[in-house]
């Protein structure tokens, strides 16, 4: 399981826009880099993350090796209705990550 | 090593000293550089021939705005000017926007000019986010252009660019 840190409030006012922050531990080798043998190391990125809210999609991203090791991703929502934030971010080599927040709106 | 004699200036032989610590790993390097090394060596730069150039950044930019002409403004790329260290450079792209379901920002597409590919990232919003800004840490692998470009529901884009300064480049340093 991936190291993983996500940043959300714990409650929300409804209609109130909260700043949601994801980082996840990871190399983002980017496949362009020669390793101690001067053969290049194969590229091992995530290429996916998404966000989801009580199941409905609320930010999606595509990566590329231009993004930097342990990505850090921060965006904003609007807080709609009480539940879960569910985070899940997936790339090369069968990678997959998921993490769920709880939220309460009022 | 000479052995030092007697008539020769205290400084004299100081000198001769510095000379021969120069010559002396260099040309132990240019005994022991095998024909290995040597192929690790040019390996290394091989990669870094393909870089995206500018050519491969317009045709980045086209194949996500499909040709739609592209303005200026309504987005803020806020990424340092002069960055020390390449391997994470930190990126907020902002876009003015009211980010209602009649008018909001669909995505906000990143490329570079001369990382190896002109992709940096692409990301899908929609008014479930009500503001229009993503923040993400990147690597540039040389000093180079940035660019910021959004796509609004109306079918409009809109583009920011920044030129950064890298002094120490990503991707290009070994591992070891």
């Amino acid at each position: 399981m991936a190291n993983v840190l996500v940043s959300a409030p714990k409650t929300a006012k409804k209609g109130q826009v909260v700043e949601i922050k994801a980082l996840i531990m990871h190399v983002m080798e980017t496949g362009f880099r020669p390793g101690t043998n001067g053969r290049i190391i194969p590229r091992n990125i995530i290429q996916d993350f998404s966000a989801t809210w009580n199941g409905r999609e609320i930010f999606r991203m595509k990566m590329s090796p231009a993004i930097a090791a342990n990505p850090f991703v921060s965006f904003s929502a609007v807080a709609s209705e009480s539940g879960t934030i569910a985070f899940r971010w997936s790339g090369d080599e069968g990678f997959l990550a998921e993490h769920q927040v709880a939220i309460t709106v009022t | 090593m000479t052995p030092r004699r007697p008539e020769r200036s205290e400084a004299k032989s100081r000198d001769l000293f510095v000379h021969r610590q120069k010559m002396g790993p260099s040309a132990a390097l240019g005994a022991t550089v095998g024909r290995r090394s040597f192929l690790a060596g040019a390996i290394t730069v091989v990669p870094f021939a393909a870089h995206a150039t500018p050519d491969a950044l317009a045709a980045a930019v086209k194949e996500v705005t499909g040709g739609s002409p592209v303005h200026e403004g309504k987005v803020k790329l806020d990424i340092p000017p002069l960055v020390e260290n390449g391997n994470a450079v930190p990126l907020t792209v902002k876009v003015d926007s009211p980010m209602t379901p009649d008018d909001h920002v669909k995505a906000i597409h990143v490329f570079n000019e001369k990382n190896p590919q002109p992709h940096v990232f692409n990301a899908w919003l929609s008014p479930a986010n009500g503001r229009a800004l993503v923040s993400t840490r990147i690597k540039l692998a040389d000093s180079q252009k940035v660019v910021a470009i959004a796509e609004t529901s109306t079918g409009e884009f809109w583009s920011a660019h920044t030129d950064v300064i890298v002094t120490i480049a990503a991707c290009v340093e070994d591992v070891t």
